[in-house]
């Protein structure tokens, strides 16, 4: 499985986001590659779901991505279920 | 014997070999390990040949803007800058970064002030600034590089300490810290929000057009702000001058290649500092949490704009407003020229509404961003005569505690010359060493 974290230059937010995600799976024992990449090269990476904030939603949601977006990169919690129900819902 | 010397010529081995130890450290399996630090040696070299596009095109940029307007233009670009500094000081930036993360984690350890600084880009600017301006003081070497790695280190706890308190006020909690050089602007618009501002009316209570948001895509707005300034610089330079520059080929299309030239190198910079601190950073946020307890981890900047959406847009708009009326009034003071930077005064100005925001509401964030912005495109002239040759290079470090790092280091060194420096460091131990026993002592009197 691909996930990409996006965020403006592709090394902040987005980093922090990877790296929790990371966390996220590896607890729960799911294997997946992640990661972290700027809104301009974005377009043409293959992601199975792409991860990034709401501020983005405008530029993400018309590149035909499986998005969730999230409110804060450090609420680990709301992260969490985000992303377990992303990766549930790619299972079936 | 020889090989081994080599080894540390190469900025790109050395950062592969921190990627390396810290995957080993953290008990990374041999794939995971191996593609790691390749990546990482790969994304120095990616980095490296981006160099020289934005090298290339800030030199065709350098003669035009002086025959233009007869002055010395600069654009404050982190990334066009400290691909000119690797060029000179790749491997002393590179052996900085590395020793300046072990300097954070020591003083995190031992001191009252917990943050541990994640934002890998700006740990590598701050680390260029470092060899660049200590080696105009005459520092070389070993003292190069231990000197650099100590402010390096000092400078990753101190500017997250001091947004704190407004940063706290802001997300309601100390569970992270801001990460990002521009505790200046960051402290002196929260300050001027608080005095000016009030914060019953928030800037989250109007309505906000979303459709500025195209700013935050660093490629389109360096795209955009490098076209408009190579084809109005060339357009007015002298033909002769353009000629000499163009090589026979059309003036115009020169300038719009040049600018896309320009871009182009930024992306290719940003791809490869990107892949490199992937590795790197998750390795460090990795040792931190196993040597650092209760470590409040400093990260960039964007992580605080979900606490007020409308601050982000509002503190940009009039951050950008405040470096354009300050672009406007530096051609009356002799000072250089700095062309604003879309992009530091978005990050920023965005970051101080926020905070602004919650010391006082909407006047307080439109006036301390205009202010804060202000600061941004003066600040960088001061820093230009401190840099040698760099200075003539028409780019330069665009936050402010860089700049303003430079500016203390350069003039302490160009005054009292090294043993300044050395004092300065001598100064900041005693500091921390007072308040460190201060902070016990508070806390035996609450026992």
């Amino acid at each position: 499985m691909n996930i990409v974290t996006v965020c403006g230059m592709g090394m902040g937010s987005s980093l922090v986001l990877k790296m929790n995600i990371d966390d996220i799976l590896k607890r729960k024992g799911i294997k997946a590659d992640v990661e972290a990449c700027d809104l301009g090269s974005l377009v043409g990476k293959v992601a199975d779901i792409v991860v990034t904030t709401y501020e983005l939603k405008l530029q993400v949601e018309d590149k035909g991505y499986n998005v969730v977006y999230v409110r804060s990169v450090i609420d680990k919690k709301a992260l969490e279920e985000l992303i377990l129900d992303a990766v549930g819902k790619l299972k079936k | 014997m020889n090989f081994i010397f080599s080894f540390f010529d190469e900025p790109a081995i050395i950062v592969g070999l921190m990627a390396l130890i810290g995957l080993i450290s953290l008990k990374k399996s041999v794939s995971q390990v191996v593609s790691g630090t390749l990546k990482t040696i790969i994304g120095f070299i990616i980095f490296q040949i981006g160099s020289g596009a934005i090298a290339e095109a800030l030199g065709q940029l350098g003669p035009a803007f002086e025959s233009a307007f007869h002055l010395q233009g600069v654009v404050p670009t982190n990334e066009a800058i400290i691909a000119l500094v690797q060029e000179q000081f790749g491997m002393q930036m590179a052996l900085i970064m590395a020793f300046g993360f072990v300097a954070n984690l020591l003083l995190a350890r031992f001191t009252s002030l917990k943050y541990v600084f994640l934002t890998g880009h700006h740990m590598l600017f701050m680390a260029g600034l470092l060899a660049a301006i200590l080696t105009v003081i005459g520092f070389q070497g070993t003292s190069l590089i231990v000197i650099g790695s100590l402010l390096l280190g000092v400078t990753m706890v101190v500017t997250p300490a001091l947004v704190q308190p407004f940063y706290r006020a802001a997300s309601g909690s100390d569970s992270v810290a801001m990460g990002h050089y521009n505790a200046l602007p960051y402290c002196l618009a929260a300050l001027i929000a608080r005095w000016i501002g009030n914060k019953e009316h928030s800037t989250e209570d109007i309505h906000v057009p979303e459709n500025l948001s195209f700013f935050k895509d660093n490629v389109i707005s360096t795209g955009i702000v490098m076209l408009l300034l190579f084809v109005i610089t060339i357009l007015l330079a002298d033909t002769s001058v353009i000629e000499k520059l163009a090589n026979g080929k059309n003036a115009g299309m020169f300038s719009i290649m040049a600018a896309m030239k320009f871009t182009g190198g930024f992306v290719i910079v940003l791809q490869g500092v990107r892949m490199m601190l992937a590795e790197i950073i998750p390795a460090f946020k990795g040792i931190s949490e196993k040597l650092v307890p209760n470590a409040i981890p400093a990260l960039d900047c964007p992580v605080i704009f979900p606490f007020a959406p409308n601050a982000v847009i509002i503190g940009f708009l009039s951050s950008l407003t405040g470096a354009i009326v300050m672009f406007l009034i530096l051609p009356f003071t002799g000072l250089a020229i700095i062309i604003p930077g879309l992009i530091p005064i978005f990050f920023v100005g965005a970051a101080a509404g926020v905070l602004t925001n919650a010391q006082g509401g909407l006047r307080g964030t439109i006036i301390g961003c205009f202010v804060s912005g202000a600061i941004l495109n003066v600040l960088p002239a001061f820093l230009l005569p401190l840099l040698g040759s760099l200075g003539y290079a028409n780019s330069t470090f665009g936050d402010a505690d860089l700049v303003l790092t430079g500016i203390i280091v350069g003039t302490i060194g160009k005054i009292f010359s090294q043993e300044g420096i050395y004092v300065l460091l001598a100064i900041l131990f005693v500091t921390f060493v007072a308040l460190q026993m201060k902070a016990k002592m508070t806390s035996q009197v609450k026992e």
